[in-house]
């Protein structure tokens, strides 16, 4: 699981040298239970399984400001997209089937929506 | 035909444990040509070279192969040992098999095959070696210290002492450095001034020394013991032998808005200005970017108020031409520019400031008179952040790679004097690592948090916003797992150091090699910290590498040592391995003569016996061994074949090329 | 020309002394592999280097020649690696017209600091020249060992 993180994410969590300044950009700090230098602490020593049970993932808002301030080029946010992403594969299979389409047709739905409900993961 | 002997090191285990050294001495044992072959674990100890000492005499070698570490390792080692047995130092060849076979390979089989072809190819090289003896040059007993900071000062002093004499160039109106700029210094507290001004002095008074200050090295061209140095000494406007430095008209010219430099531009100065009070030498000088006189011809307060008539606007810049035997580089750093760090508003604010800037707001000769007041507004500060490691440990483009070093040091040292001044103010470090090896440093951060209550955190200052005259400083506690949001009245930035602007073009001159961080490289980073590669190129100082003061005067004056090492001498050894034309194939073309970077080649005209008692008058090449350094570019030049190079002779490359092709 | 995996290329690699020789050297200190089939050469500068040299290790069954010197600028004897680079665009040009192909052929700038970068231009030119099989334009068939 953690070389498909790293193979997603294309992050090397080794890179880190811990020094905060991630979390110290983070705009969504008080609303995660894991901040941005714990999730690449997390990931490197393979807790992986606490951080995609964990809802403070999703507040993550990809501002990127942790991935611009990095002085090693760690990419927090990119891990943690990567996270999600196997979050989401995870669950397996389609997410909805043609069938299910009528019954949620609404006008203000955008189509992408629909298309991207479609989306299969784990190919 | 040769008479050979090849000796294999083990290196410990180093070669042996992934290089068969039984099998590569049986394999080269068998060579055409090798009468001795054998083993051993340390090559270049006493016993090792008695080994191959012995073998030289009881053999009656001829020429002596030796496979282990690189030549740029134990070379003048092994030809000191084969010269001791009798035999001529470059009848030796050495078959790098550790840095270039059994460090970079694993496998076992091709490391051997890939060490008895390297082999292979020395002792091919070797079979053609003739004796070559080393001429002389004359050493030119006088230095040149290229950079007057406290590194070179040192060193100046140093040979100065030894009876050399020496001379440093300065760029800037004033020797003394980054380390006038200082405050205190860690880890005693003492005044950086009252330390350094005496030295200053010293090198001023010292007989042995002359200062070219405003000046800088234009071109370099020479080798180890002759370096021909032309020095380009700017035109300063003002005579340095009748200037007194009594300071009258840097107080009454009219052109005051110019940025101060010493004070790193926190106020300003005038056009005609003095560096500061304790400058060596204490003349003025008239910055030409602002002076209205150099300008438009209009003013000339200065030369009106000039007692001593010193000031002169017609100077022009003045160049200096001399012969060194060696060369100290002392260009010291530069902090960097904080430009790309956008987030801590260093540009937004002027409450956000550099530690330097931080220093000469503490300094008692700094513009604020040494009472730590805000840029802003004037006000006393009364909740400070440190922020450390600002462009330093990155391995993106924003910032460098390397730690600073002197960073962790001095911002505890801004810290604690903050504290002690001003006990009511809130100092807050932000730090990813503590670093503090040295003598008395850790003891000394300690007193920083423990005696003087210093808030150290774990953590990094996210970002700085201004806002209403205060700064809002989001950073993060790692410890505390939580985020913080501090309003600071001031933000002081560690930013990296990084060398010189001037180093680059300098080591060009002085072909001197410098790392990809534009530090200069020095000959072994264990064994010879002091020197450069480039024979008679010393390094002192922070050109080489970020260091704190003590560590700066201690290179200063290893390198002052390595210089009188070699002033103390009259004649250098010259490397045997110089160019030799065969004058019956030279046709007199001048190729050669055309490429030499030395000017080593000369043409003369030269009687030849010809068939039937005639004599022939040709032109023919002619090189200067004592001046030719060995590069080759004739031997390639030349259309003829006729120049070639001792030592790299045409013959023994190509016979490497084959043995290693075979 | 079947893609043999088990092809060994003879490459010969010349390193001027001052900076690409030690870069080689630093490779080594930091341990960092590169192919076997690179065997260096130690000339004082890249300058050193005659095209004739170039030529007999093709003659002899070379299948790769790289010379490696002082960045531009950097020439210890200042001018030197901007004689070799003349003389080997020229002399790879001709080779390249002789039918030995200009990726068998290469100069790179290396300096005594760039010992990973020694270590990744060795392997990528082993598998330029493997990839191209084994020389036999030039190779002086009388040489052959075997």
């Amino acid at each position: 699981m953690l070389d498909v993180i790293k193979e997603i994410s294309g992050v090397n969590p080794r890179k880190c040298m811990k020094c905060g300044k991630c979390t110290a950009a983070c705009p969504a700090f008080d609303e995660m239970e894991y901040h941005p230098h714990q999730f690449v602490d997390m990931v490197e020593t393979g807790r992986i399984d606490e951080l995609l049970n964990s809802k403070g993932m999703y507040y993550c808002l990809s501002c990127f400001a942790c991935v611009e301030r990095c002085p090693r080029s760690v990419e927090p946010a990119r891990l943690i997209e990567a996270v999600r992403t196997l979050a989401l594969r995870k669950q397996g299979g389609d997410h909805m089937t043609p069938d299910m389409v009528p019954g949620k047709l609404d006008e203000n739905l955008p189509q992408q929506a629909i298309t991207s409900a479609f989306r299969k993961y784990r190919k | 035909m040769q008479r050979i002997g090849v000796f294999v090191c083990w290196c410990g285990s180093n070669i042996a444990a992934t290089v068969d050294v039984e099998k590569v001495a049986e394999a080269l044992g068998q060579e055409p040509g090798v009468v001795f072959s054998a083993n051993y674990q340390y090559m270049c100890s006493q016993a090792g070279q008695e080994l191959i000492q012995d073998a030289i005499r009881e053999h009656r070698l001829t020429g002596v192969v030796i496979c282990s570490c690189s030549p740029r390792m134990h070379e003048n080692t092994f030809r000191k040992t084969v010269e001791k047995a009798g035999l001529n130092p470059y009848m030796l060849e050495i078959a790098n098999i550790r840095e270039q076979c059994s460090w970079i390979h694993k496998d076992k089989l091709t490391a051997t095959e890939k060490a008895v072809i390297l082999g292979r190819a020395a002792i091919a090289k070797v079979q053609l070696n003739t004796p070559l003896t080393a001429g002389t040059s004359p050493v030119r007993k006088r230095a040149l210290v290229i950079g007057g900071g406290i590194a070179g000062i040192q060193t100046a002093l140093d040979i100065a002492e030894a009876g050399f004499p020496v001379d440093i160039v300065e760029k800037k109106p004033t020797i003394g450095g980054k380390m006038t700029q200082l405050d205190k210094t860690f880890p005693t507290l003492d005044c950086a001034a009252c330390i350094l001004t005496p030295k200053m002095v010293d090198a001023a008074q010292n007989e042995n020394i002359t200062i070219y200050s405003y000046s800088e090295v234009q071109s370099v061209k020479g080798f180890v013991g002759n370096f021909q140095v032309s020095i380009r000494k700017k035109a300063r406007y003002v005579d340095e032998t009748k200037c007194t430095g009594c300071g009258l008209c840097t107080e009454k010219c009219p052109q005051k808005k110019v940025p101060n430099e010493f004070n790193l531009g926190l106020d300003n100065r005038r056009a005609i200005y003095i560096p500061f009070a304790q400058a060596v030498p204490k003349v003025a000088a008239i910055d030409p970017n602002y002076c209205t006189m150099l300008k438009s011809g209009k003013c000339g307060v200065c030369s009106k108020v000039c007692t001593a008539g010193a000031i002169d606007y017609q100077q022009r810049d003045q160049i200096i031409e001399e012969t060194y035997g060696a060369i100290v580089v002392a260009t010291g750093f530069e902090p960097i520019k904080l430009d790309r760090y956008g987030e801590f508003a260093y540009f937004q604010s002027p409450d956000v400031v550099t530690s330097l800037e931080f220093e000469r707001l503490m300094n008692a000769a700094g513009p604020t008179g040494g009472t730590l007041l805000r840029p802003s507004d004037g006000k006393h500060p009364h909740t400070i952040v440190f922020v450390q490691c600002v462009g330093s440990r990155c391995d993106d483009s924003r910032g460098k790679s390397y730690c600073s070093k002197i960073c962790c040091m001095y911002t505890a040292k801004h810290a604690m004097l903050c504290r002690e001044k001003y006990p009511d103010t809130d100092v807050y470090v932000f730090y990813i690592d503590v670093r503090t090896p040295g003598k008395n440093f850790d003891e000394f951060y300690r007193r920083a948090v423990e005696e003087y209550g210093v808030h150290y955190i774990k953590g990094m200052v996210g970002k700085v916003v201004p806002q209403n005259g205060i700064l809002k400083v989001q950073a993060s506690d790692l410890i505390g797992n939580r985020q913080l949001h501090i309003d600071a009245d001031m933000v002081v930035l560690a930013a990296a150091i990084e060398p010189d602007k001037s180093a680059r073009p300098l080591a060009t001159m002085l072909t001197a090699s410098m790392d990809t961080n534009d530090f200069f490289t020095e000959a072994h980073p264990k064994l010879r910290p002091v020197e450069s590669p480039t024979a008679g190129i010393f390094l002192s100082g922070a050109c080489q590498g970020p260091k704190d003061i003590p560590e700066t005067v201690a290179q200063a004056s290893a390198a002052a040592a390595k210089v009188i090492g070699l002033l103390a001498k009259d004649h250098l050894s010259c490397n045997p391995c110089t160019a030799q034309p065969d004058e019956w194939m030279c046709n007199g073309c001048s190729s050669c003569e055309k490429v030499c970077p030395y000017g080593a080649i000369t043409y003369a005209e030269k009687d030849f016996r010809g068939p039937n008692r005639t004599t022939l008058r040709r032109r023919v090449a002619q090189v200067n061994p004592a001046v030719c350094q060995g590069c080759g570019a004739c031997t390639v030049a030349c259309p003829s074949g006729a120049m070639d190079l001792k030592g790299f002779s045409n013959k023994q490359i190509l016979a490497e090329v084959d043995a290693i092709c075979r | 020309m079947p893609l043999n995996e088990d092809f060994k290329p003879t490459i010969v690699a010349f390193c001027c002394n001052w900076c690409s020789y030690a870069g080689a050297d630093l490779a080594g200190t930091n341990r960092l592999q590169y192919p076997a089939d690179v065997k260096i050469i130690r000339i004082p500068c890249s300058c050193r280097l005659n095209p004739m040299f170039v030529l007999r290790a093709f003659q002899r069954g070379a299948d790769g020649v790289i010379l490696c010197g002082c960045h531009p600028g950097d020439c210890h004897y200042t001018t030197g690696n901007y004689y070799a680079r003349r003389r080997m665009t020229l002399l790879f040009s001709l080779l390249d017209y002789l039918g030995i192909e200009k990726e068998r052929t290469k100069v790179e700038w290396v300096s005594a600091a760039e010992g990973a970068k020694f270590a990744a231009t060795m392997q990528d030119f082993v598998e330029t020249v493997r990839k191209l099989g084994p020389n036999r334009r030039l190779e002086d068939l009388r040489c052959r060992k075997d």
